[in-house]
Parts: C-alpha cells; structure tokens; sequence
C-alpha cells in the first residue's frame, strides 16, 4: 500500500512565510490595548528622533535658503584698533581703492558719526540716543548689503543736498517713526526720514542705523568729511579667499594686521553648528526613549509568552516545529515594534511639518531619516523578540494537555 | 501487518527521586483499530497520551509510529510527523477565542504548508463532516460545549490523520452530548481512521471495540480479543 510509500518519504512541517505573518498580525489584534500601550513607547522614541532631526533639517533647508538668498560673498571690513586701542581710521576714498581689488564686485561704506544721536524730538532728553549709531552711507551700500526698502526711498544724489534720513528697521521702531515723511532730530537739526529698511540679515548693524548721504554726512560733521568705519564688499564666490587676503593690505598698507575682515554668511552657519550640537543631544535622549520602548516590548513579549503556554503546546500538537513557534514570536514583536514605528514617524513628522510651518521655514525630513528611523524599529522589534521567542519555542508540546 | 502503535517495554519518569508515570508499558495498535484507555485520575493515561502523540519521549523503551522509531527522530522531524499522521482532541478543546470556527478547523493544517484558501475550503468540509455545517461563521463562545467539540474534532481530522488521539474528549460536556461525541468518533473509526480515546468514563469505553485499563502507570487489562497481542501485567517482561 501507498503507506509504506509514505514511510520512506520524511514529513516534514512547514509554515508559509504569509502565515507567519499572518499569526504575527493576529497576536496583536487579539490583545488591542496591550499592543497599543507597548508601542507607544517605540512611538515616543521614534517621534522624538524624527521631530529632532526633522526640525533640525528644516532650519538647516531655511538657512541654505537664506543663504542661496543673500548670497554667501559679503564681506566686511572693520578698521583695527592700534595697540594703543586707538581706533585705526579707514582711509578716505577706501571704497574706491577695494573695488579695484581683483574678484571684488561692489562695494559700499558706512562711516559713523561717533558723538551725533538721533532723537524723536526736542522734547526727547540728550542722553536717551536709544543706543542708534547714526552714519554715513554710500549709495550702493543697500545693493550690497541686499536689503530692502519697506517704506520710502533710498538715498540717492538728489535726496543727498537735502537733510533727509533712512532708517534701518529697528530705529525706525525706537524712534516711533512709522511712515517715511515724518521728521526726526540728529543733534539739534531737523532731518525728514525718507525712508524705512526691512530687517536685514546679513548686516544686522544696519537695523539700528540712522543713515545719512555722505554730504549731509559732512555738513552733520561741522563740515568735516567722516572717515568710513566699515566696508561691504560682493566678491567673485569663487576668489572670495584671495580677495580676503588682499583687503587688509589694500586698506590699511601700514597696519594690515589690524583690519578685520569678517564674512557674515559665516556666522549664521556657526549659529546653526551650535544648534546642531544641541540636536544631538536630542537625538541621544530619543534613543534612550527608544531604548526603554524596546524594553517595553520584550517585556510584552515575555508576559505573551508566559501566558500563552497553552496556545503554544496546542500548535506544537497541531505540527509546528520549534522554529514554527519561535518565526511566530518574533513576527509578533516585530509587528508591535514598526505599529511603534509607523506611528512614531508619522508624529515625528507632523510636528516636523507644524514646526517647520509655525516658523516659516521649509518642511525637510531627509528620506534617509524616515527609513533609518523605520530601520531602526525593526531592528529593535527583532532584539526585544528574540529571548521572548527563544522561550516560547523551548515551551514543551505536553503543556496542550496539562490540564 | 503494519501497527500503527507500538510500545515496546515503555517507562516515562518525572522529577528527582524519580516517579513513574509510565511503568514498563507494551502496547500494539493496529491500523484501523478503535481503543479506549480507561483508568483513574493520576493513572498516567495522558502521559500515554502525550507519549503516543511524540508529545514527549519516554525515559525507557521503544516508540514506533507508523513504524517509525521516535527516539531516532529530531524534533522538528517528530513535529512533521503530528501535523501529518496525527490528530488530537483535548479535554478543553483548545479553540481560539474570537476565531471562527472555519479559521478554527483550519488551523489543524497550518503547519501542512497548505495555503490559506485551500486550507479553508478542506476546514468547510471538516465541519460539514461533524454535522457543523450550520456553524461555519461561529466563534467559539457562540456554540455550545458538544459544538466546540466537533470543532476541534474537524481540527483533529482535517489533514486526514491516520491516528486520531483523544484526550477525555466528553469530560467537560453533558452525557447527551458526550454520547454525539462519541458517536461521532465510532463514524470516523468506520472511515478508517485508528482512534485512541481515553476516559475515565466506564460507560464510554463500554461502547468501544477494545478496551485497556491503566492504573499507577502499568497497563492491568486488555479486553481485546487477540489477547495474545495483549498485555502485561506487572512484573511481565516482554
Ligand atoms: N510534567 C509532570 N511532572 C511531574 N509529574 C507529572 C507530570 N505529568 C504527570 N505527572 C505525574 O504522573 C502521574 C500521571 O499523570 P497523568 O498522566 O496526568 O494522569 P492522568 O491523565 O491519568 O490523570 C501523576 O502522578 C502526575 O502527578
Ligand atoms: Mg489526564
């Protein structure tokens, strides 16, 4: 008979992959409020994570954007302090001498009228100059700079011949000044504001500016011509390091050593860098979090398995194998740990996304982060599972009929 | 001639001074045969049980299923061997809660590698064959405790085991529907299916072809006809 067949022929067990996910899915869903409570702490962990680096990336998209914006080639100059501590004066004329500078393409000055203050009115006392610098400006120093007008116009040589003001944005707010064509006092003259700047984020000196062309400059000076204090320049992006070299001696041949040259762009990319340190310390608490969430599921794990000795005897009755039972297990915890995962990333992403759209930035989650947050849970999932599953699949097959 | 069971000189020990559940058992089942297993309670007939079904290993003797050697066999080969040669029921029935019972009956041929959709329409017809036909949507707490019997009998049965092993399958159940159980164990006895049932339900094992008796794990009677196949009393060797 075919039996004798069938004898020689070993049987063997299987289990399909569908099914071991399948019983993978079931355990969940058979225990809902357990499943839920012990992914959450996956779910906090990865939601942190993402948050973290998700917030981080996209103020890292608004500054490149910022920066692609700006542009990254302002520069500019300060005079030295000798080592007396005397400031040392730009040379009059330093406009021209730095735009011959081979890679320079524009260059604007500033020159600050030290002991002139700009207030609202007679009325206003001497001493409250609301810490405003009042200078010079060239004209192309707002071009250069990339700023903008928001109210009024900028100055220009017609405006020049007659005492008429720009303010930056926030002298334009100390002084109460709210619309070009209103009048303020430098000293005890009267000048009309003609116009207003938007905040400048390159030149942030300029927002508590109170501007002036460079003649009225010399007739505010008791008519002196005033020295520039400081140059922009817009360089070619590709020789901004030459022409940086150069600058110092061009300006200051004598004392070159003296003359700082700063690049603005540089700054707002080491504010970043400091905030970057700061995210990683974030990113080190979400993995603790993530790290207790993975304890979490185990935990789950080891009190399933305890508790469903039984169940497992039955299927050892039924013809699974050890390695039936253990798939079954693991399937299980890697299950609860991506539900953990899946809804982590999803919470990390919305506050990302309401991050980045609360504070006007770009949304930018990199890919990489998702799948390696994603990556992540399953790696855990496989960790928490595996002694949960090792002990289940070491449970003997008499448990189906202890009674 | 081919036994589908036989026990050769089997013992099976538990704990430190070791205790004997299994004491020196002999047993020969044949193909197609229908056996109560009759005793009282902490006699050693579910550890006969869980012997018989490669649940566990004896500490001494021999175990051949279907001629096979247990001892020789791995685990995984022993596990093989259940989910196609062998069927159980269980005193609780051992359904899963919020499972119908179709999802139930089809369990018993997971761990065939038969895929789901076949798995369920073989699961129908193992309802249809325990007089459940009506049943096939309900979960377990809906049916009544004959019901959850006939389900984990279509369970047992679904992959058309050549051995049937019960476990006090009418213990938890009311005499009338003990007494369907048992009717239907004898119809599939009569398709050909060898069933061992054990009980300790006198009137039970009344209704069987053949009955053994059990006490302090040593078999003390065989009301088979072959007695010569038959059995070992205490101090007997084989
Ligand atoms: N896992 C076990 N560990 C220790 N002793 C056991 C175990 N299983 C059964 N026994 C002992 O073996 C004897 C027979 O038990 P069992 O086969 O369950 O009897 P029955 O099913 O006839 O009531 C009992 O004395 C019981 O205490
Ligand atoms: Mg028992």
């Amino acid at each position: 008979m075919s039996v004798s067949a069938v004898r020689e022929t070993p049987m063997h067990s299987r289990l399909l992959a569908s099914d071991v996910y399948r019983l993978g899915f079931s355990g969940l869903i058979a225990r809902p409020t357990r499943a839920i409570l012990s992914a959450l702490g996956i779910a906090i962990g990865i939601a942190a994570m993402i948050a973290v680096v998700g917030i981080s990336s996209s103020s890292q998209a608004q500054l490149s954007a910022t920066l692609d914006r700006l542009g990254t080639n302002l520069m500019t100059v300060a005079p030295g302090t000798s080592v007396f501590g005397e400031e040392q004066p730009l040379p009059f004329g330093v406009g021209g001498l730095v735009q011959r500078v081979d890679g320079v393409e524009s260059v604007g000055t500033t020159g600050l009228l030290v002991d002139l203050h700009a207030y609202r009115s007679a009325a206003t006392l001497k001493t409250d100059t609301n810490g405003l610098g009042v200078m010079t400006a060239s004209s192309d120093l707002l071009r250069v700079i990339g700023g903008h007008i928001a109210a009024g116009s900028w100055l220009t040589d017609g405006t020049s011949r007659y005492p008429v003001v720009v303010l930056g944005a926030k002298s334009a707010e100390k002084l109460g000044v709210a619309r070009p064509g209103e009048q303020i006092l430098l000293g005890d003259d009267v000048y009309t504001v003609g116009g207003i700047l938007e905040c400048g984020e390159l030149a942030p000196e300029i927002d508590t500016s109170v501007l002036l062309g460079e003649r009225q400059g010399t007739s505010a000076n008791a008519g002196e011509r005033v020295h520039p204090t400081s140059v922009y320049i817009r360089a070619d992006e590709e020789r901004i390091d030459s022409v940086r070299q150069l600058i110092p001696g061009t300006v200051a041949p004598q004392s070159p050593s003296d003359v700082t040259v700063g690049r603005p762009s540089d700054a707002l990319a080491a504010k970043q860098a400091s905030d970057q340190a700061f995210t990683g310390l974030l990113v080190g608490l979400g993995s603790v979090a993530l790290l207790v969430g993975g304890i979490g599921v185990a935990n789950t794990m080891v009190i399933s398995v305890l508790e469903r000795r039984r169940e497992i005897g039955l299927r050892r009755s039924l013809g699974a194998a050890r390695p039936h039972i253990r798939r079954q297990f693991l399937a299980e915890a890697l299950f609860l740990s991506l539900l953990g995962g899946v809804a982590g990333t999803v919470i990390g992403a919305a506050v990302t996304a309401a991050f980045a759209v609360g504070n006007g930035w770009p949304i930018s989650i990199p890919p990489v982060v998702l799948a390696g947050g994603l990556g992540a849970t399953l790696v855990i999932g496989a960790l928490a599972g595996l002694y949960p599953a090792m002990r289940a699949a070491r449970i003997p097959p008499t448990e189906a009929l202890q009674s | 001639m081919s036994a589908v069971i036989e026990l050769r000189g089997v013992s099976r020990e538990y704990g430190k001074p070791p205790t004997r559940a299994l004491d020196d058992v002999s047993l020969t089942v044949e193909r197609g045969e229908m056996l109560a297993v009759v005793g009282p309670s902490g006699s050693g007939k579910s550890t006969l049980l869980n012997v018989l079904g490669t649940l566990d290993r004896p500490t001494a003797g021999t175990v051949l299923i279907d001629g096979i050697d247990v001892a020789a066999q791995t685990d995984a080969q022993l596990a093989g061997l259940r989910a196609h040669r062998i069927g159980f029921v269980f005193q609780q029935f051992h359904l899963s809660e919020g499972v119908t019972s179709t999802d139930n009956v089809a369990n018993g041929l997971l761990y065939s590698g038969v895929p789901l959709r076949e798995r369920r329409i073989r699961a129908v017809e193992a309802l249809h064959q325990v007089g459940l036909g009506h049943r096939l949507g309900h979960r377990p707490n809906q049916m009544s405790g004959g019901e959850r019997q006939r389900v984990a009998i279509a369970r047992a049965v679904v992959h058309r085991p050549p051995l049937l092993l019960a476990d006090e399958p009418t213990g938890n159940l009311d005499s009338k529907s003990g007494a369907g159980i048992v009717d239907l164990l004898h119809e599939l006895h009569g398709e050909g299916t060898s069933i061992i049932v054990i009980t300790h339900d006198n009137a039970l094992a009344e209704k069987l072809p053949r009955r053994i008796m059990i006490r302090d794990g040593r078999l003390t009677a065989d009301s088979s006809s072959t007695s010569e196949r038959v059995v070992v009393t205490a101090g007997a060797t084989p």
